[in-house]
Protein backbone atom coordinates (compact mmCIF):
# COMPACT_ATOMS: atom_id res chain seq x y z
CA UNK A 1 0.00 0.00 0.00
CA UNK A 2 1.54 3.31 -1.01
CA UNK A 3 2.22 5.67 1.81
CA UNK A 4 2.14 9.43 2.10
CA UNK A 5 5.41 11.27 1.57
CA UNK A 6 5.81 12.07 5.27
CA UNK A 7 5.41 8.42 6.22
CA UNK A 8 7.98 7.42 3.63
CA UNK A 9 10.49 9.95 4.90
CA UNK A 10 9.82 8.77 8.46
CA UNK A 11 10.30 5.16 7.43
CA UNK A 12 13.54 6.00 5.66
CA UNK A 13 14.83 7.85 8.71
CA UNK A 14 14.05 4.82 10.86
CA UNK A 15 16.02 2.58 8.50
CA UNK A 16 18.96 4.73 7.50
CA UNK A 17 19.54 7.01 10.44
CA UNK A 18 19.89 10.65 9.52
CA UNK A 19 18.28 11.36 6.16
CA UNK A 20 18.29 14.93 5.03
CA UNK A 21 15.12 16.01 3.26
CA UNK A 22 14.32 19.14 1.33
CA UNK A 23 11.60 20.39 -0.95
CA UNK A 24 12.14 22.62 -3.96
CA UNK A 25 9.37 23.56 -6.43
CA UNK A 26 7.21 20.83 -4.98
CA UNK A 27 9.83 18.13 -5.50
CA UNK A 28 10.77 16.13 -2.43
CA UNK A 29 14.40 15.13 -2.21
CA UNK A 30 16.00 12.89 0.32
CA UNK A 31 19.70 12.33 0.90
CA UNK A 32 20.57 8.78 1.90
CA UNK A 33 23.99 7.84 3.30
CA UNK A 34 26.00 5.84 0.80
CA UNK A 35 26.44 2.60 2.82
CA UNK A 36 22.67 2.27 3.25
CA UNK A 37 21.60 3.39 -0.22
CA UNK A 38 20.68 -0.06 -1.53
CA UNK A 39 18.57 -0.91 1.54
CA UNK A 40 16.84 2.45 1.31
CA UNK A 41 16.02 2.08 -2.38
CA UNK A 42 14.90 -1.52 -1.90
CA UNK A 43 12.57 -0.39 0.85
CA UNK A 44 11.26 2.44 -1.31
CA UNK A 45 10.53 -0.02 -4.08
CA UNK A 46 8.54 -2.12 -1.64
CA UNK A 47 6.57 0.99 -0.72
CA UNK A 48 5.33 1.36 -4.27
CA UNK A 49 8.05 3.28 -6.14
CA UNK A 50 8.05 0.74 -8.92
CA UNK A 51 9.28 2.90 -11.80
CA UNK A 52 12.87 4.08 -11.88
CA UNK A 53 12.85 7.10 -14.15
CA UNK A 54 16.50 8.00 -14.12
CA UNK A 55 19.85 7.42 -12.51
CA UNK A 56 22.27 10.22 -13.07
CA UNK A 57 25.05 12.06 -11.37
CA UNK A 58 26.32 15.56 -10.76
CA UNK A 59 30.00 16.38 -10.29
CA UNK A 60 30.14 19.10 -7.63
CA UNK A 61 33.84 19.85 -8.09
CA UNK A 62 33.33 23.55 -8.84
CA UNK A 63 29.94 23.98 -7.20
CA UNK A 64 29.93 26.70 -4.55
CA UNK A 65 29.36 25.32 -1.08
CA UNK A 66 29.38 21.66 -2.03
CA UNK A 67 30.59 19.18 0.59
CA UNK A 68 30.96 16.11 -1.61
CA UNK A 69 32.40 15.50 -5.06
CA UNK A 70 29.70 13.39 -6.71
CA UNK A 71 25.98 13.34 -6.09
CA UNK A 72 24.00 10.50 -7.58
CA UNK A 73 20.38 11.15 -8.42
CA UNK A 74 17.71 8.46 -8.43
CA UNK A 75 14.36 9.64 -9.73
CA UNK A 76 11.58 7.36 -8.55
CA UNK A 77 7.92 7.32 -9.44
CA UNK A 78 5.05 5.27 -8.13
CA UNK A 79 2.85 4.27 -11.05
CA UNK A 80 -0.10 3.73 -8.69
CA UNK A 81 -0.14 7.12 -6.97
CA UNK A 82 2.07 9.08 -9.39
CA UNK A 83 4.11 10.23 -6.41
CA UNK A 84 7.65 11.31 -7.24
CA UNK A 85 10.71 11.13 -5.05
CA UNK A 86 14.31 12.13 -5.72
CA UNK A 87 16.90 10.14 -3.80
CA UNK A 88 20.39 11.55 -3.54
CA UNK A 89 23.50 9.59 -2.63
CA UNK A 90 26.83 11.36 -2.26
CA UNK A 91 30.15 9.68 -2.90
CA UNK A 92 33.70 10.97 -2.96
CA UNK A 93 37.11 10.40 -4.47
CA UNK A 94 39.07 8.21 -4.51
CA UNK A 95 37.23 5.26 -5.98
CA UNK A 96 33.64 6.44 -5.78
CA UNK A 97 31.53 3.31 -5.49
CA UNK A 98 27.89 2.70 -4.81
CA UNK A 99 25.85 -0.48 -4.77
CA UNK A 100 24.05 -1.22 -8.02
CA UNK A 101 20.26 -1.21 -8.05
CA UNK A 102 19.96 -3.48 -11.10
CA UNK A 103 18.54 -6.28 -8.88
CA UNK A 104 15.67 -3.90 -8.05
CA UNK A 105 14.99 -2.25 -11.39
CA UNK A 106 16.16 -3.60 -14.74
CA UNK A 107 16.02 0.00 -15.99
CA UNK A 108 19.10 0.79 -13.91
CA UNK A 109 21.30 -1.40 -16.09
CA UNK A 110 22.03 1.04 -18.89
CA UNK A 111 21.55 4.13 -16.76
CA UNK A 112 24.27 2.98 -14.37
CA UNK A 113 26.51 2.04 -17.28
CA UNK A 114 26.12 5.58 -18.56
CA UNK A 115 27.02 7.06 -15.18
CA UNK A 116 30.09 4.79 -14.99
CA UNK A 117 31.05 5.82 -18.50
CA UNK A 118 30.69 9.56 -18.09
CA UNK A 119 31.49 10.03 -14.39
CA UNK A 120 33.58 7.02 -13.44
CA UNK A 121 31.39 5.94 -10.54
CA UNK A 122 31.60 2.21 -9.93
CA UNK A 123 28.44 0.28 -9.26
CA UNK A 124 29.32 -2.78 -7.24
CA UNK A 125 27.27 -5.80 -8.18
CA UNK A 126 26.40 -4.50 -11.64
CA UNK A 127 26.17 -7.45 -14.04
CA UNK A 128 27.76 -5.76 -17.05
CA UNK A 129 29.56 -2.55 -16.16
CA UNK A 130 30.95 -1.53 -19.55
CA UNK A 131 31.03 1.89 -21.12
CA UNK A 132 27.78 2.81 -22.80
CA UNK A 133 28.34 5.78 -25.09
CA UNK A 134 32.10 6.25 -25.21
CA UNK A 135 34.37 3.71 -26.93
CA UNK A 136 35.61 0.88 -24.72
CA UNK A 137 39.21 2.06 -25.20
CA UNK A 138 38.47 5.48 -23.76
CA UNK A 139 40.32 6.18 -20.55
CA UNK A 140 38.67 9.31 -19.13
CA UNK A 141 35.21 10.16 -17.83
CA UNK A 142 34.13 13.17 -19.86
CA UNK A 143 31.29 14.62 -17.80
CA UNK A 144 33.57 15.17 -14.83
CA UNK A 145 34.19 18.85 -14.30
CA UNK A 146 37.95 18.48 -14.58
CA UNK A 147 37.59 17.16 -18.13
CA UNK A 148 37.84 20.03 -20.62
CA UNK A 149 35.14 20.88 -23.12
CA UNK A 150 37.69 21.25 -25.88
CA UNK A 151 41.29 20.26 -26.24
CA UNK A 152 43.42 17.24 -26.83
CA UNK A 153 41.44 14.09 -26.43
CA UNK A 154 42.35 10.46 -26.10
CA UNK A 155 41.99 9.60 -29.75
CA UNK A 156 45.55 8.32 -29.93
CA UNK A 157 44.50 5.46 -27.67
CA UNK A 158 42.22 3.99 -30.28
CA UNK A 159 43.51 1.06 -32.31
CA UNK A 160 44.13 1.87 -35.93
CA UNK A 161 42.21 -0.44 -38.22
CA UNK A 162 43.64 -0.66 -41.70
CA UNK A 163 41.94 -2.15 -44.70
CA UNK A 164 44.31 -5.14 -44.64
CA UNK A 165 43.44 -6.06 -41.10
CA UNK A 166 39.74 -5.36 -41.02
CA UNK B 1 43.17 -6.85 -36.03
CA UNK B 2 39.44 -7.02 -36.22
CA UNK B 3 36.87 -5.09 -34.25
CA UNK B 4 36.34 -6.99 -31.05
CA UNK B 5 32.95 -8.62 -30.89
CA UNK B 6 31.42 -7.52 -27.60
CA UNK B 7 30.51 -10.22 -25.16
CA UNK B 8 26.89 -11.01 -24.70
CA UNK B 9 25.90 -9.82 -21.29
CA UNK B 10 22.82 -11.97 -21.10
CA UNK B 11 23.73 -15.11 -23.01
CA UNK B 12 22.39 -18.26 -21.42
CA UNK B 13 24.94 -19.54 -18.96
CA UNK B 14 23.89 -23.17 -19.31
CA UNK B 15 24.89 -23.36 -22.98
CA UNK B 16 28.60 -24.01 -23.24
CA UNK B 17 30.87 -22.62 -25.96
CA UNK B 18 31.03 -25.98 -27.74
CA UNK B 19 27.31 -26.47 -28.07
CA UNK B 20 26.85 -22.96 -29.46
CA UNK B 21 29.24 -23.46 -32.32
CA UNK B 22 26.46 -23.78 -34.86
CA UNK B 23 25.20 -20.28 -33.99
CA UNK B 24 26.48 -17.48 -36.09
CA UNK B 25 26.82 -13.82 -35.33
CA UNK B 26 25.40 -11.10 -37.51
CA UNK B 27 26.44 -7.51 -37.20
CA UNK B 28 23.43 -5.29 -37.90
CA UNK B 29 24.35 -1.64 -38.25
CA UNK B 30 25.60 0.90 -37.34
CA UNK B 31 25.09 1.81 -40.98
CA UNK B 32 22.05 -0.07 -42.15
CA UNK B 33 18.93 1.32 -43.86
CA UNK B 34 16.57 -0.50 -41.50
CA UNK B 35 18.11 0.81 -38.32
CA UNK B 36 17.12 4.25 -39.66
CA UNK B 37 19.72 5.76 -37.36
CA UNK B 38 23.25 4.92 -36.33
CA UNK B 39 22.90 2.11 -33.87
CA UNK B 40 24.33 -1.35 -33.84
CA UNK B 41 22.92 -4.74 -33.02
CA UNK B 42 25.00 -7.86 -32.73
CA UNK B 43 22.61 -10.72 -33.32
CA UNK B 44 23.25 -14.32 -32.44
CA UNK B 45 21.35 -16.43 -34.94
CA UNK B 46 20.25 -20.02 -35.13
CA UNK B 47 19.33 -20.17 -38.80
CA UNK B 48 16.86 -17.31 -39.06
CA UNK B 49 15.90 -17.34 -35.41
CA UNK B 50 17.40 -14.73 -33.13
CA UNK B 51 18.81 -16.42 -30.07
CA UNK B 52 20.20 -13.31 -28.52
CA UNK B 53 20.83 -9.69 -29.37
CA UNK B 54 23.36 -7.28 -28.04
CA UNK B 55 22.45 -3.65 -28.66
CA UNK B 56 25.33 -1.26 -28.90
CA UNK B 57 25.04 2.50 -28.92
CA UNK B 58 27.29 5.53 -28.84
CA UNK B 59 28.00 5.99 -32.54
CA UNK B 60 26.29 9.36 -32.50
CA UNK B 61 27.49 10.52 -29.10
CA UNK B 62 28.20 14.23 -29.33
CA UNK B 63 28.45 15.25 -25.70
CA UNK B 64 25.20 17.21 -25.59
CA UNK B 65 25.17 17.17 -21.79
CA UNK B 66 28.71 18.53 -21.66
CA UNK B 67 27.78 21.24 -24.15
CA UNK B 68 24.78 22.03 -21.95
CA UNK B 69 27.14 23.09 -19.19
CA UNK B 70 28.72 25.67 -21.47
CA UNK B 71 25.74 27.21 -23.25
CA UNK B 72 23.16 29.51 -21.73
CA UNK B 73 19.61 28.35 -21.17
CA UNK B 74 18.45 30.07 -24.33
CA UNK B 75 21.35 28.88 -26.47
CA UNK B 76 21.00 25.25 -25.47
CA UNK B 77 17.59 24.99 -27.09
CA UNK B 78 19.35 24.67 -30.44
CA UNK B 79 21.08 21.54 -29.15
CA UNK B 80 17.81 20.02 -27.93
CA UNK B 81 16.52 20.29 -31.51
CA UNK B 82 19.08 17.73 -32.44
CA UNK B 83 18.14 15.17 -29.82
CA UNK B 84 14.93 13.65 -31.10
CA UNK B 85 15.18 15.31 -34.48
CA UNK B 86 11.86 14.00 -35.74
CA UNK B 87 9.97 16.05 -33.17
CA UNK B 88 12.27 18.92 -32.19
CA UNK B 89 9.42 21.12 -30.96
CA UNK B 90 8.64 18.61 -28.22
CA UNK B 91 12.27 18.75 -27.08
CA UNK B 92 12.22 22.55 -27.05
CA UNK B 93 9.09 22.53 -24.91
CA UNK B 94 10.63 19.95 -22.56
CA UNK B 95 13.89 21.84 -22.16
CA UNK B 96 12.43 25.25 -21.47
CA UNK B 97 9.71 23.72 -19.32
CA UNK B 98 12.49 22.30 -17.15
CA UNK B 99 14.38 25.60 -17.11
CA UNK B 100 11.25 27.46 -16.09
CA UNK B 101 10.63 24.96 -13.32
CA UNK B 102 14.13 25.67 -12.00
CA UNK B 103 13.69 29.42 -12.28
CA UNK B 104 10.12 29.34 -10.97
CA UNK B 105 8.55 31.17 -13.88
CA UNK B 106 4.83 31.18 -14.49
CA UNK B 107 4.08 31.31 -18.20
CA UNK B 108 1.39 33.44 -19.77
CA UNK B 109 -1.83 31.58 -20.71
CA UNK B 110 -1.24 32.22 -24.40
CA UNK B 111 2.24 30.74 -24.21
CA UNK B 112 1.03 27.57 -22.49
CA UNK B 113 -1.57 27.08 -25.22
CA UNK B 114 0.89 27.76 -28.02
CA UNK B 115 3.37 25.32 -26.55
CA UNK B 116 0.64 22.73 -26.16
CA UNK B 117 -0.34 23.09 -29.80
CA UNK B 118 3.19 22.80 -31.15
CA UNK B 119 4.00 19.89 -28.84
CA UNK B 120 0.96 18.02 -30.12
CA UNK B 121 1.78 18.80 -33.73
CA UNK B 122 5.26 17.46 -33.03
CA UNK B 123 3.69 14.33 -31.57
CA UNK B 124 1.65 13.80 -34.72
CA UNK B 125 4.69 14.23 -36.92
CA UNK B 126 6.73 11.88 -34.73
CA UNK B 127 4.07 9.18 -34.69
CA UNK B 128 3.61 9.50 -38.44
CA UNK B 129 7.27 8.79 -38.94
CA UNK B 130 7.60 6.00 -36.40
CA UNK B 131 4.48 4.20 -37.60
CA UNK B 132 5.50 4.91 -41.17
CA UNK B 133 8.88 3.33 -40.50
CA UNK B 134 7.24 0.20 -39.10
CA UNK B 135 5.11 0.05 -42.24
CA UNK B 136 8.10 0.70 -44.48
CA UNK B 137 10.20 -2.00 -42.85
CA UNK B 138 7.41 -4.53 -43.13
CA UNK B 139 6.80 -3.69 -46.76
CA UNK B 140 4.15 -0.97 -46.82
CA UNK B 141 5.72 1.88 -48.72
CA UNK B 142 2.53 3.77 -49.60
CA UNK B 143 1.64 4.11 -45.95
CA UNK B 144 4.99 5.70 -45.26
CA UNK B 145 4.59 8.17 -48.12
CA UNK B 146 1.11 9.16 -46.97
CA UNK B 147 2.60 9.88 -43.56
CA UNK B 148 5.48 11.81 -45.00
CA UNK B 149 3.21 14.02 -47.03
CA UNK B 150 1.42 15.08 -43.86
CA UNK B 151 4.70 15.57 -42.04
CA UNK B 152 5.58 17.99 -44.79
CA UNK B 153 2.43 19.99 -43.99
CA UNK B 154 3.47 20.15 -40.33
CA UNK B 155 6.96 21.27 -41.34
CA UNK B 156 5.32 23.96 -43.38
CA UNK B 157 3.34 25.14 -40.35
CA UNK B 158 6.54 25.27 -38.29
CA UNK B 159 8.35 27.12 -41.04
CA UNK B 160 5.61 29.71 -41.17
CA UNK B 161 5.72 29.97 -37.40
CA UNK B 162 9.44 30.35 -36.77
CA UNK B 163 11.30 30.17 -40.06
CA UNK B 164 12.85 26.74 -39.59
CA UNK B 165 11.50 23.45 -40.75
CA UNK B 166 13.51 20.90 -38.77
CA UNK B 167 15.64 22.63 -36.20
CA UNK B 168 13.00 24.94 -34.86
CA UNK B 169 14.58 26.28 -31.63
CA UNK B 170 11.22 27.88 -31.07
CA UNK B 171 10.86 28.31 -27.32
CA UNK B 172 12.64 30.84 -25.16
CA UNK B 173 12.93 31.13 -21.40
CA UNK B 174 9.57 32.55 -20.38
CA UNK B 175 8.04 32.55 -23.83
CA UNK B 176 8.62 31.80 -27.45
CA UNK B 177 10.54 33.34 -30.30
CA UNK B 178 7.45 34.18 -32.35
CA UNK B 179 3.77 34.61 -31.69
CA UNK B 180 1.12 32.81 -33.72
CA UNK B 181 0.18 34.84 -36.76
CA UNK B 182 -3.22 34.56 -38.47
CA UNK B 183 -1.47 32.68 -41.28
CA UNK B 184 -0.14 30.04 -38.88
CA UNK B 185 -3.57 29.59 -37.34
CA UNK B 186 -5.06 29.30 -40.80
CA UNK B 187 -2.52 26.65 -41.79
CA UNK B 188 -3.16 24.65 -38.63
CA UNK B 189 -6.91 24.84 -39.31
CA UNK B 190 -6.36 23.50 -42.83
CA UNK B 191 -4.22 20.70 -41.42
CA UNK B 192 -6.89 19.85 -38.84
CA UNK B 193 -9.44 19.69 -41.62
CA UNK B 194 -7.42 17.55 -44.02
CA UNK B 195 -5.46 15.30 -41.76
CA UNK B 196 -8.30 13.05 -40.46
CA UNK B 197 -8.98 11.99 -44.04
CA UNK B 198 -5.36 10.92 -44.51
CA UNK B 199 -5.39 9.21 -41.15
CA UNK B 200 -8.46 7.22 -42.18
CA UNK B 201 -6.75 6.28 -45.42
CA UNK B 202 -3.67 5.19 -43.52
CA UNK B 203 -5.71 3.09 -41.14
CA UNK B 204 -7.49 1.48 -44.05
CA UNK B 205 -4.16 0.69 -45.66
CA UNK B 206 -2.51 -0.98 -42.73
CA UNK B 207 -4.60 -1.61 -39.62
CA UNK B 208 -6.37 -4.64 -41.03
CA UNK B 209 -3.81 -5.47 -43.67
CA UNK B 210 -3.17 -9.18 -43.40
CA UNK B 211 0.54 -8.99 -44.18
CA UNK B 212 1.15 -6.20 -41.72
CA UNK B 213 -0.88 -7.82 -38.95
CA UNK B 214 0.95 -11.11 -39.45
CA UNK B 215 4.27 -9.34 -39.29
CA UNK B 216 3.53 -7.37 -36.11
CA UNK B 217 0.93 -9.18 -34.01
CA UNK B 218 2.49 -11.21 -31.22
CA UNK B 219 5.95 -9.96 -32.17
CA UNK B 220 8.12 -8.30 -29.57
CA UNK B 221 5.77 -8.72 -26.63
CA UNK B 222 6.54 -6.57 -23.61
CA UNK B 223 4.53 -7.40 -20.52
CA UNK B 224 3.30 -4.74 -18.14
CA UNK B 225 5.69 -5.84 -15.37
CA UNK B 226 8.65 -5.81 -17.74
CA UNK B 227 7.65 -2.40 -19.03
CA UNK B 228 7.52 -0.87 -15.56
CA UNK B 229 10.64 -2.64 -14.33
CA UNK B 230 12.53 -1.68 -17.46
CA UNK B 231 11.56 1.98 -17.18
CA UNK B 232 9.50 2.11 -20.37
CA UNK B 233 7.36 5.21 -20.81
CA UNK B 234 5.20 6.74 -23.50
CA UNK B 235 3.50 4.69 -26.24
CA UNK B 236 5.75 1.69 -25.57
CA UNK B 237 4.55 1.45 -21.97
CA UNK B 238 0.96 2.30 -22.81
CA UNK B 239 0.82 -0.46 -25.41
CA UNK B 240 1.72 -2.85 -22.59
CA UNK B 241 -1.11 -1.68 -20.38
CA UNK B 242 0.67 0.89 -18.24
CA UNK B 243 -1.92 3.65 -17.95
CA UNK B 244 0.59 6.39 -17.49
CA UNK B 245 0.58 9.66 -19.36
CA UNK B 246 2.16 12.73 -17.86
CA UNK B 247 -0.32 14.94 -19.68
CA UNK B 248 -3.03 13.45 -17.46
CA UNK B 249 -1.10 12.32 -14.38
CA UNK B 250 0.87 15.47 -13.90
CA UNK B 251 -0.77 18.09 -16.13
CA UNK B 252 1.63 20.71 -17.36
CA UNK B 253 1.09 23.55 -19.85
CA UNK B 254 -2.59 23.68 -20.87
CA UNK B 255 -3.33 19.96 -20.72
CA UNK B 256 -5.37 20.34 -17.54
CA UNK B 257 -7.96 22.46 -19.38
CA UNK B 258 -8.32 20.22 -22.41
CA UNK B 259 -10.41 17.14 -22.95
CA UNK B 260 -8.56 14.12 -24.32
CA UNK B 261 -8.09 10.46 -23.60
CA UNK B 262 -5.05 8.38 -22.81
CA UNK B 263 -4.68 5.62 -25.38
CA UNK B 264 -3.64 2.24 -24.06
CA UNK B 265 -3.48 -1.33 -25.25
CA UNK B 266 -2.81 -4.51 -23.34
CA UNK B 267 -1.07 -6.91 -25.71
CA UNK B 268 2.31 -5.16 -25.63
CA UNK B 269 3.35 -6.31 -29.09
CA UNK B 270 4.42 -4.30 -32.15
CA UNK B 271 0.85 -4.16 -33.39
CA UNK B 272 -0.36 -2.63 -30.09
CA UNK B 273 2.34 -0.01 -30.24
CA UNK B 274 1.23 0.80 -33.77
CA UNK B 275 -2.42 1.05 -32.66
CA UNK B 276 -1.59 3.25 -29.67
CA UNK B 277 0.34 5.66 -31.89
CA UNK B 278 -2.45 5.77 -34.48
CA UNK B 279 -5.01 6.52 -31.80
CA UNK B 280 -2.80 9.09 -30.10
CA UNK B 281 -2.66 11.06 -33.33
CA UNK B 282 -6.45 11.37 -33.23
CA UNK B 283 -6.32 12.52 -29.61
CA UNK B 284 -3.58 14.99 -30.50
CA UNK B 285 -5.82 16.39 -33.22
CA UNK B 286 -8.56 16.90 -30.63
CA UNK B 287 -6.11 18.65 -28.33
CA UNK B 288 -4.87 20.94 -31.07
CA UNK B 289 -8.40 21.77 -32.18
CA UNK B 290 -9.52 22.62 -28.66
CA UNK B 291 -6.41 24.60 -27.85
CA UNK B 292 -6.67 26.55 -31.09
CA UNK B 293 -10.32 27.44 -30.46
CA UNK B 294 -9.58 28.55 -26.90
CA UNK B 295 -6.27 30.25 -27.65
CA UNK B 296 -6.11 33.10 -25.11
CA UNK B 297 -5.26 36.60 -26.20
CA UNK B 298 -2.44 38.56 -24.63
CA UNK B 299 1.33 38.45 -24.67
CA UNK B 300 3.37 35.30 -25.28
CA UNK B 301 6.39 36.25 -23.21
CA UNK B 302 6.25 36.82 -19.50
CA UNK B 303 6.30 40.45 -18.41
CA UNK B 304 9.27 42.71 -17.77
CA UNK B 305 8.85 42.14 -14.03
CA UNK B 306 10.18 38.58 -14.27
CA UNK B 307 13.35 39.71 -16.06
CA UNK B 308 13.82 36.64 -18.19
CA UNK B 309 12.19 37.31 -21.56
CA UNK B 310 13.20 40.14 -23.80
CA UNK B 311 10.69 42.99 -23.82
CA UNK B 312 9.02 44.01 -27.06
CA UNK B 313 10.54 46.76 -29.17
CA UNK B 314 7.62 49.00 -28.19
CA UNK B 315 8.56 48.59 -24.54
CA UNK B 316 12.27 49.01 -25.17
CA UNK B 317 11.83 52.32 -26.98
CA UNK B 318 9.09 53.81 -24.85
CA UNK B 319 9.68 52.70 -21.26
CA UNK B 320 12.73 52.90 -19.03
CA UNK B 321 12.00 49.45 -17.53
CA UNK B 322 11.94 47.98 -21.01
CA UNK B 323 15.24 49.58 -21.92
CA UNK B 324 16.94 48.42 -18.73
CA UNK B 325 15.54 44.92 -19.06
CA UNK B 326 16.59 44.61 -22.68
CA UNK B 327 20.07 45.90 -21.85
CA UNK B 328 20.52 43.58 -18.88
CA UNK B 329 19.38 40.52 -20.78
CA UNK B 330 21.72 41.35 -23.65
CA UNK B 331 24.81 41.89 -21.51
CA UNK B 332 27.02 38.86 -21.21
CA UNK B 333 27.71 39.48 -17.52
CA UNK B 334 24.10 40.05 -16.51
CA UNK B 335 21.27 37.80 -17.59
CA UNK B 336 18.69 36.47 -15.19
CA UNK B 337 18.87 35.16 -11.68
CA UNK B 338 19.24 31.42 -11.33
CA UNK B 339 18.81 29.78 -7.94
CA UNK B 340 21.52 27.55 -6.44
CA UNK B 341 19.21 24.62 -6.71
CA UNK B 342 18.39 21.62 -8.82
CA UNK B 343 15.13 20.38 -10.20
CA UNK B 344 13.71 17.83 -12.58
CA UNK B 345 10.82 18.47 -14.91
CA UNK B 346 9.47 16.09 -17.49
CA UNK B 347 7.05 16.24 -20.36
CA UNK B 348 5.25 13.51 -22.24
CA UNK B 349 7.29 13.62 -25.41
CA UNK B 350 6.15 11.51 -28.40
CA UNK B 351 8.62 8.81 -27.40
CA UNK B 352 7.97 8.79 -23.68
CA UNK B 353 8.97 10.74 -20.64
CA UNK B 354 11.51 13.33 -21.73
CA UNK B 355 12.85 15.10 -18.69
CA UNK B 356 15.71 17.39 -17.84
CA UNK B 357 17.50 17.41 -14.52
CA UNK B 358 19.03 20.85 -14.28
CA UNK B 359 21.42 22.10 -11.64
CA UNK B 360 21.68 25.87 -11.37
CA UNK B 361 24.74 27.53 -9.87
CA UNK B 362 23.71 31.15 -10.23
CA UNK B 363 25.24 31.62 -13.66
CA UNK B 364 23.35 31.76 -16.91
CA UNK B 365 24.54 28.30 -17.86
CA UNK B 366 23.31 25.12 -16.29
CA UNK B 367 25.85 23.52 -13.98
CA UNK B 368 24.51 20.18 -15.16
CA UNK B 369 21.93 19.60 -17.85
CA UNK B 370 20.94 15.98 -17.71
CA UNK B 371 18.53 14.79 -20.35
CA UNK B 372 16.46 11.75 -19.49
CA UNK B 373 16.01 10.20 -22.92
CA UNK B 374 13.18 7.67 -23.30
CA UNK B 375 14.96 5.88 -26.16
CA UNK B 376 17.81 4.59 -23.99
CA UNK B 377 15.52 2.58 -21.77
CA UNK B 378 13.51 1.32 -24.72
CA UNK B 379 16.63 0.22 -26.56
CA UNK B 380 17.84 -1.63 -23.47
CA UNK B 381 14.60 -3.64 -23.62
CA UNK B 382 15.34 -4.76 -27.17
CA UNK B 383 17.08 -8.12 -26.45
CA UNK B 384 14.21 -9.44 -24.38
CA UNK B 385 11.70 -8.38 -27.05
CA UNK B 386 13.47 -10.04 -29.95
CA UNK B 387 14.60 -13.34 -28.40
CA UNK B 388 12.96 -16.23 -30.20
CA UNK B 389 11.72 -14.20 -33.17
CA UNK B 390 13.13 -14.23 -36.66
CA UNK B 391 15.64 -11.93 -38.26
CA UNK B 392 12.91 -10.21 -40.26
CA UNK B 393 11.16 -9.26 -37.01
CA UNK B 394 14.18 -7.27 -35.88
CA UNK B 395 13.22 -4.30 -38.02
CA UNK B 396 9.57 -4.46 -36.94
CA UNK B 397 10.52 -4.40 -33.26
CA UNK B 398 13.16 -1.75 -33.78
CA UNK B 399 10.73 0.44 -35.69
CA UNK B 400 7.93 0.05 -33.18
CA UNK B 401 10.21 1.08 -30.31
CA UNK B 402 11.05 4.20 -32.31
CA UNK B 403 14.71 4.35 -31.37
CA UNK B 404 16.20 7.67 -32.39
CA UNK B 405 19.98 7.42 -32.15
CA UNK B 406 20.50 11.15 -31.72
CA UNK B 407 18.36 11.04 -28.61
CA UNK B 408 19.86 7.73 -27.57
CA UNK B 409 23.45 8.91 -27.59
CA UNK B 410 23.10 12.65 -27.14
Amino acid sequence: MPLAVDDILGGLAARCGDVETSVFRGQTRVVVPEPRSFEALAWLKEQGFDLLIDVTCVDYLEYPGAKHRYGLVYLLVSTATNCRLTVRVFVDDPDPTVKSVVPLWAAANWLEREVWDLFGIRFSGHPDLRRLVMPQEFTAHPLRKDYPLQGRGERHNFPIITRDHS
Amino acid sequence: MSIATPEFGTAGPEAGARSEDYLWTLNFGPQHPATHTTLRLVLKLDGERVVDAMPEMGYLHSGFEKIGEHLSFNQYVTVTDRMNYISPMANNVAWHGAVETLLGIELTPRCTYIRTIIAELARISDHLLSNGAVGLDTGAFTFFLYGFYQREVIYDIFETLCGARFTNSYTRVGGASHDFTPLVIEKIRIFLKNFPKTLNDMERLLTRNRIFVDRTKGVGVLTKEEAINGGATGPVARASGVTRDLRKDDPYLAYGDLDFQVCCASAGDCYSRYLVRMQEMRESLRIVAQALENLPAGPVDVGIGQRVARPTKQQVYSTIEGTISHFELSMSNRGFEVPHEESYAATEAPNGELGFYIVGDGSENAYRARCRPPSVLHFALFPQLIRGHTLSDVVAVLGSLNIIAAELDR
